[in-house]
């Protein structure tokens, strides 16, 4: 919708940059953002503005402010991963996703705020801080919270986004850019989707280049999507999708963007509800949501059957292992020597090298980086690190067999519960949170499969609470458009952001309806 | 079950990252434990997966340089550094042994 505005002239790509820009300035108590670009973010704004008045946009993503995880590299912009690793660490260059998205005329309003490195389930463990989700603040979740006593403001009330991408997911929910960035590897993107109320596609692993994408786990990483509405999802996937030279694990596929059916059609279509979905810990109000979102589903004329993922219980140790060792891998580039934080320690090579980790990694990361040596280790490795990959082999197998059998696409919960408050959350450690929040979106990892959370209602707490769709490999058009259906039956309710709208009216106005396709 | 201390010493030499205190090591001995429940699954017969890709055949370019010449902008990012040089302290010392070095483990 904001895309035509731009067509029509209804309002200007400046403009539209510059109301984003105060938003963020207005929302910074979020902690959304960890650097804001605004000087050229403004200039990437006139230069929209120039096309749109020679009447020559380079597409529907033209003039659209977005937000990148600060994880992506971004040529002359810091990027940090959160970290005391990489904090004044200036790209050199532009990961490919955000390369293509420049290319389409977007605008970089800045990079958002992260668990450091992507490790973690809260967006809490960065440097720069926790992100706060916008619904601590909205009208929906201040009605429904009571407060313990009177010494007790809002300001300990607030809840977690979810992680790790929790910055970019804020910063889509409270109308700073239209849509955002994020990874994910265990559930990255769709946890604080689902915290934050907004739309979390993971796309299939392949499809997406990851050439810029600080690594994790270099076998299940993927660049995520955040945004409002799913049919804006499909408009971003459209223009990030495709093999790219640079990233040799993309598949050489002819990938052709599409367009959603307006009335999407599910009558023809098997949902499967796998049962070991229905994990420990479940709240009872999502499994009721569950439950009615398979009835509309029956009601439409879908064939809705209950299937099995049997291993469905060992994904979570066994990304445990996966992950910690390709971590241990993966950070290992970081030494000081090239680029990054850098000890004073002189004496040696590898004395300097250990006193730049001990100083720029967090315990999150050391911890991992450690756990990963060991299973590593030659005396471990046959036991822990292979008998993993065996494993997460019967994982994917357990999908293949499921989806073979006739089933078009899976429908499970997203999340355990919705979004905890922030005091709550951090009396765990962060494996253990992991642990439990990745279990119901860690599997489609291990596979390789696409998924995505759709926000479907708000809890008792008046909170987002949001369903995920597993689809096949590379099947994202039938995947999107089932989630797209979804979506208009459960009419999620907007965020009522109280302060906000009492500062930036006008933006809130041209904001309200905030799709831009 | 405890790590042995010479594991814990093999573990921080080969990361290059420290354990810090009796919490990092704990958390370790708590990472091992989650990840036995592994070998509740039968696993008789399965090959290990190395990616979900296994079954395609990937694209690799042609060994051909087809850019660079960006010293200059990379060495930026550098903090010690001389003409086109990243400046290193000498190599080929090992890290000091576990009683001579600033680490929790000595203690243990």
């Amino acid at each position: 919708q904001v895309s035509s505005a731009l067509k029509e002239g209804r309002v200007t790509p400046t403009e539209l940059c510059q109301r984003c820009l105060a938003l963020i300035k207005s929302t910074r108590f979020l902690n959304a953002y960890i650097t804001v670009a605004e000087e050229t973010a403004l200039k990437q704004a006139e230069e929209s503005e120039k096309r749109y008045k020679r009447g020559q946009p380079l597409g529907v993503l033209d003039g659209i402010p977005i937000a990148v995880k600060d994880n992506f590299n971004t040529a002359g912009i810091e990027t940090t991963c959160a970290s005391n690793m990489l904090k004044g660490y200036i790209s050199p260059y532009n990961a490919t996703v955000v390369q293509k998205l420049l290319d389409q005329g977007a605008v970089l309003l800045g990079k958002t705020n992260l668990d450091e490195f992507a490790m973690g389930s809260g967006s809490t463990d960065g440097v720069f801080g926790p992100v706060r989700n916008p619904w601590s603040y909205s009208r929906q979740y201040k009605e429904k919270s009571v407060p313990k006593s009177h010494s007790e403001d809002e300001e300990s009330n607030w809840v977690i986004t979810g992680g790790s991408s929790g910055g970019s997911a804020a910063a889509v929910s409270s109308f700073t850019c239209f849509a955002a960035l994020g990874s994910d590897t265990g559930g990255s993107t769709r946890n604080p989707a689902a915290h934050c109320g907004v739309v979390g596609l993971k796309p299939t692993y392949g499809l997406i280049s990851r050439h810029g994408l600080i690594p994790l786990v270099n076998s299940m990483d993927v660049p995520g999507i955040l945004t409002r509405c799913v049919d804006d999802a499909a408009v971003v996937l459209g223009s990030l999708a495709g093999h790219d030279p640079k990233d040799s694990t993309t598949i050489q596929d002819n990938f052709k963007p599409f367009e959603l059916p307006s009335l999407p059609d599910v009558s023809k279509l098997s949902i499967g509800i796998p049962k070991e979905y229905h994990a420990p810990g479940l709240s009872s109000e999502i499994l009721a949501l569950w439950s009615k979102a398979a009835d509309l589903f029956k009601n439409a004329g879908a064939k809705v059957i209950e299937v099995s993922l049997p291993h469905t219980r060992y994904s979570i140790v066994c990304y445990h292992v996966l992950c910690t060792a390709e971590v241990a891998s993966n950070m290992a580039r970081f030494d000081g020597l090239e680029y990054g934080h850098r000890s004073d320690m002189n004496k040696s090579t590898e004395s300097m090298y250990a006193a730049t980790r001990r100083e720029g990694f967090n315990d999150v990361v050391r911890g991992r980086i450690l756990s990963g040596n060991y299973f590593l280790l030659k005396q471990n490795y046959e036991n822990y690190f292979i008998k993993a990959q065996k494993v997460r082999r019967l994982i994917a197998n357990d999908f293949l067999k499921v989806f073979g059998s006739g089933v078009d696409t899976l429908l499970t919960p997203t999340t355990l519960s919705d979004a905890v408050p922030y005091r709550e959350f951090i009396k765990e450690d962060n494996r253990t949170r992991s642990a439990q929040d990745d279990i119901l979106t860690q599997a489609a990892n291990m596979a390789g499969l696409p998924a995505i959370n759709v926000p479907t209602a708000l809890s008792e707490r008046g909170l987002p609470v949001g369903l995920q769709f597993i689809g096949r490999s590379f099947q994202e058009k039938q995947l999107l458009t089932v989630a797209k259906w979804f979506e208009k039956q459960v009419k999620f309710p907007m965020i009522q952001l109280e302060e906000v709208k009492r500062h930036n009216h006008d933006v809130f106005q041209h904001q309200k309806s905030a799709s831009f396709s | 079950q405890p790590v042995a201390v010479e594991v814990l010493d093999h573990l921080e030499q080969l990361a290059l990252v420290d354990f810090r205190d009796a919490e990092g090591v704990e958390r370790l001995r708590k990472a091992i434990q989650f990840a036995d429940q592994l070998h509740e699954v039968n696993t008789d017969g399965v090959e290990p997966m190395d990616s979900v890709l296994e079954d395609r055949c990937v694209y690799l370019r042609e060994d051909d340089v087809t850019e660079g010449n960006c010293a200059n902008e990379l060495l930026k990012n550098a903090r010690e550094k001389v003409e086109e040089y990243f400046v290193a302290p000498p190599g080929n010392i090992p890290l000091p042994k576990l009683e001579e070095r600033e680490t929790f483990l000595q203690g243990s």
